[in-house]
């Protein structure tokens, strides 16, 4: 442990934290735009910059580790003053289309500016225009609003292993891409999207949110993936009562990381053909019924074959896909008034 | 997510051996990829411990301390020197050597497997030969190493500890123990059978016969799922009375008598286990889609149809409590207490913090033990009237029988089969990538279009079991794993022929 001042205050910190991890822990806020926690640091932004005593240039703090008795000032008047130009900078070459952004409201650069009283820029000249590459099935990439901070460069190469971006030309001419400039379809990406939860601003938007409800409006559930047996936890983004999309939860033993079927396998819930109503068959064909009128259908047909034939006539197939409250009740079901042991599920498949 | 956390670790300088058949992404990352044919797991295997005990690489103080049955099982694994094992396994005997050194090298190893080792007719005896290495080279009970099972599907794990198993109640206690039914008898308040159960295949040959007269299904499409789909249509269809409960009118659920809608994971409470053994929690995100109502509220209404007595006004969490009142790995499981990261079990109490990591200290049953397993060739091999060698698995951007995934947007990864099938083979055949062929077994036959592919080995061709269009199962064999009844899902015989679209 070092112990360090922050803001005036004491903290004792473990020795291998960052300036950034150390005030974070302690409650204090530093703005980040590139950082992400398991990524390789780049300190690319400069957005978390802070002022070290005795320090005479200001330190990118996600990438400079304590030390003791190190004496910090994150939000002093150079740092606001630096912050404050990094951010007129951005915006000087960022398509400001607020107005209809899909991020609106849940924006880093947004939040920045506003936390640091930035309403214009006096850098004018070109502005950068891409197309919109609506190609892929999952998301449209918008470069008009990239702000470079590689976080879905790294993520793709480091978690997914996939290499799918890179960074193209320098200075003003930079731009993150795929290979060629292909569209994705035609690269190695395998459709995780977690380039898309990491993007801090709306340069990478699920398509499904497209036009469907402003951030605020939409309420996040966290929940477990009903796909694998890997269980990750995410967040589903709910509107009026039905999924428009999911997003990373960071509190799983995934770490916010999800594969193609957690993040994008959820239509599934809205499809036409979901069942609505119990059926049962007569003659050969369906016919809706009421729960009242299936289950006493059910109960009855159970309870003449338990009559003539005991519980040895049962069998009960279970779900790996239910909860476990419901497995606990089928098996209780099964054992208790069908009298049978005859359970199992496709443990084997 | 398993295969990013190894792509991860490679790319932070661990080693990785692969044994695989096919090509995979992560042959590309491997420092040693053995390609052993089907169905010579156990030969690989015990091939790799010929050497580290040879070799004097393994680990003494471990194996005397925690183990037992090694000398009889050093026994078996003498036999298995890599000239022979290249012999049974295809793969070179410089490289079994190779991996056997790398393996035992390692500080601390992990040996991850799935359904590639387990569904096979020596499936336990597979696995039984990976918990070999594992202790004979001390991998057992410390962080980072172990051997790994990835569940396939998000609550397979749950669904095992919550007893629905024929053998066991909640909490893996016995059906045929005295005690345990016993104890249930009393806490259920009722009268229980004594005798185990059938497993899932034995029940579907039992409804075949005319033994099991119905069958209740509660989420589960065997029609796709399960091998020998012609047998088990044909079950299904001779029972007297077969109920089934799932959100989509399944393969399954159209030969029901009475179909009851469930709701989908965003409409309900409860909770999931994973892999890890982690208990997390399931959250309500929407309300009931039309007439629906949760699996859970259904069981309740018909066990008080037939004259029980189930109250549960607190729904999923009272069940819950029940559950933590009899299954004592789950003593100290509450909704509170999993409201953040989910808790692993066993956690027997309400103040103990769950259990990362099993066989710290001790093995369940006490020592450690050595089981010599010997290489038992697959049920049915390649031969003059089926000359390839099926073998069947999953694609990335589908999930099981696809009921689910095939009604996203995952659907436009991969819309339809491909038979995968290696170049030489394919210019045997006469097959140009993107072809249709029958495919045939001795059990049924399926139409697929082909993926000509180095990913796997000539001689073989690969299928999954997604696409309803192409039942796969209904070629594959229903041969199973004596022990544990697993069927053989990765091996089997067939032919094929170029077909028109
Ligand atoms: S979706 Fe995943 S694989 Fe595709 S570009 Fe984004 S991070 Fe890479
Ligand atoms: S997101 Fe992918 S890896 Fe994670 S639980 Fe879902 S299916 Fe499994």
């Amino acid at each position: 442990m070092v112990s360090i001042t922050i803001n005036g205050n004491q903290y004792s910190v473990p020795a291998d934290y960052s300036i950034l991890k150390a005030a974070e822990e302690n409650g204090i806020n530093i703005p980040t735009l590139c950082y992400e926690e398991g990524l390789t640091i780049t300190g690319s932004c400069r957005m978390c910059v802070v002022e070290v005593k005795g320090v005479r240039k200001l330190l990118a703090s996600c990438a400079t580790p304590v030390t003791e008795g190190m004496e910090v000032q994150t939000e002093s008047e150079r740092v606001i003053s630096a912050r404050r130009d990094i951010l007129r900078l951005l915006i000087a070459n960022h398509d400001l289309r607020c107005l209809t952004c899909e991020r609106n409201g849940d924006c880093r650069l947004q939040d920045y500016c506003y936390r640091y009283k930035v309403e214009d820029t006096p850098y004018k000249g070109d502005k950068k225009h891409y197309p919109i590459d609506t190609d892929n099935h999952f998301f449209i990439r918008d470069y008009s609003k990239c702000i470079k901070c590689g976080k879905c460069v790294s993520i793709c190469a480091e978690v997914n292993g996939a290499h799918v971006y890179d960074f193209m030309e320098r200075g003003f001419d930079t731009k993150v891409t795929s290979a060629f400039d292909d569209t994705l379809q035609e690269t190695t990406c395998t459709a995780c999207g977690m380039c898309v939860n990491v993007c801090p601003v709306g340069a990478l938007v699920e398509k499904s949110v497209l036009w469907e409800g402003r951030p605020w409006e939409v309420k996040k559930v966290t929940t477990t993936c009903s796909y694998c047996g890997v269980g990750c936890q995410l967040k589903l983004k709910v509107k009026d009562d039905r999924i428009i999309g999911v997003t990373a939860d960071k509190s799983g033993s995934n770490l916010g990381h999800l594969c193609a079927k957690g993040q994008f396998g959820w239509e599934y819930v809205h499809s036409q053909d979901r069942l609505t109503d119990p059926l049962i068959k007569r003659n050969g064909v369906f016919e809706k019924a009421s729960w009242e009128e299936a289950l006493t259908y059910v109960a009855h047909r159970l309870q003449g074959i338990l009559q003539e034939r005991g519980g040895q006539a049962f069998a009960g197939l279970s779900s790996a896909k239910c909860t476990n409250e419901e497995n606990y009740l089928f098996q209780k079901f099964m054992r208790t008034v069908l009298h049978t042991n005859n359970v199992d599920h496709c443990a084997r498949l | 997510m398993t295969g990013y956390r190894i792509k991860q670790a490679v790319r932070n300088g661990r080693k990785l051996i692969v044994a695989d058949p096919r090509k995979i992404e992560l042959t590309n990352y491997a420092d040693i990829w053995l390609r052993h044919r089907p169905g010579t797991d156990i030969a690989l295997i015990n091939g790799l411990a010929h050497v580290i005990l040879r070799d004097n690489l393994w680990d003494v103080e471990f194996v005397c301390e925690r183990c037992e049955g090694f000398a009889e099982w050093s026994e078996v694994v003498e036999g298995y020197h890599p000239k022979r094992v290249e012999e049974i396994t295809g793969v070179k005997a410089e490289l079994i050597e190779e991996a056997a050194h790398l393996f035992s090298q390692a500080e601390r190893a992990s040996i991850v497997y799935a359904m590639g080792i387990t569904q096979h007719t020596s499936g336990t005896q597979n696995v039984l030969s990976l918990a070999n290495l594992a202790i004979l080279t001390g991998n057992v009970g410390k962080e980072g190493a172990g051997v790994y099972p990835l569940r396939g599907q998000n609550n397979v794990q749950g669904a095992c500890d919550m007893g629905c198993l024929p053998n066991y109640y909640p909490g893996y206690q016995l059906v045929d123990a005295l005690e345990s039914r016993h104890k249930f008898t009393q806490f259920w308040g009722t009268d229980l059978p004594d005798k185990p159960g059938l497993t899932l295949p034995e029940m579907m040959d039992a409804a075949y016969s005319g033994e099991i007269k119905a069958l209740y299904i509660m989420g589960e499409n065997p029609v796709l799922a399960d091998p020998d789909a012609n047998h088990v249509v044909k079950a299904l269809k001779n029972l007297d009375f077969l109920v089934v409960q799932d959100i989509f009118l399944t393969e399954t659920a159209e030969l029901a008598e009475v179909v009851l809608p469930a709701v989908s994971f965003a409409e309900k409470v409860g909770t999931f286990t994973n892999t890890e053994r982690r208990i997390q929690r399931v959250r309500k995100a929407i309300t009931l889609r039309g007439n629906t109502q949760s699996d859970w509220e259904t069981l309740v209404a018909l066990a008080n149809k037939m004259g029980h007595n189930w109250v549960y006004p607190r729904g999923p969490e009272e069940i819950m409590e029940e559950i933590a009142r009899c299954t004592p790995s789950y003593g100290g499981i509450n909704y509170d207490r999993l409201e953040t990261r989910g808790l692993q079990w066993p956690c027997p109490t309400s103040d103990h913090p769950g259990t990362p990591y099993l066989h710290r200290d001790t093995f369940s049953r006490g020592k450690g033990k050595f089981h010599g397993v010997h290489h038992i060739p697959a049920a049915e091999e390649p031969d003059e009237d089926y000359p390839l060698l099926l073998t069947t698995g999953r694609n990335l951007y589908q999930f099981h029988t696809g009921s689910m995934s095939r009604r996203s947007k995952l659907e436009r990864m991969r819309p339809e089969e491909l038979m995968m099938m290696h170049p030489d083979t394919a210019k045997d055949y006469r097959i140009k990538d993107g072809d249709y062929v029958q495919v045939e077994s001795r059990r049924g036959e399926v139409k697929t279009k082909t993926q000509v592919t180095d990913h796997i080995p000539p001689g073989m061709v690969f299928l999954t079991f997604h696409y309803k269009e192409t039942p796969t199962n209904r070629l594959t064999n229903s041969a199973r794993d004596p022990v544990c009844n697993i069927p053989e899902l990765k091996v089997c015989a067939v032919k094929v022929k170029k077909v028109m679209n």
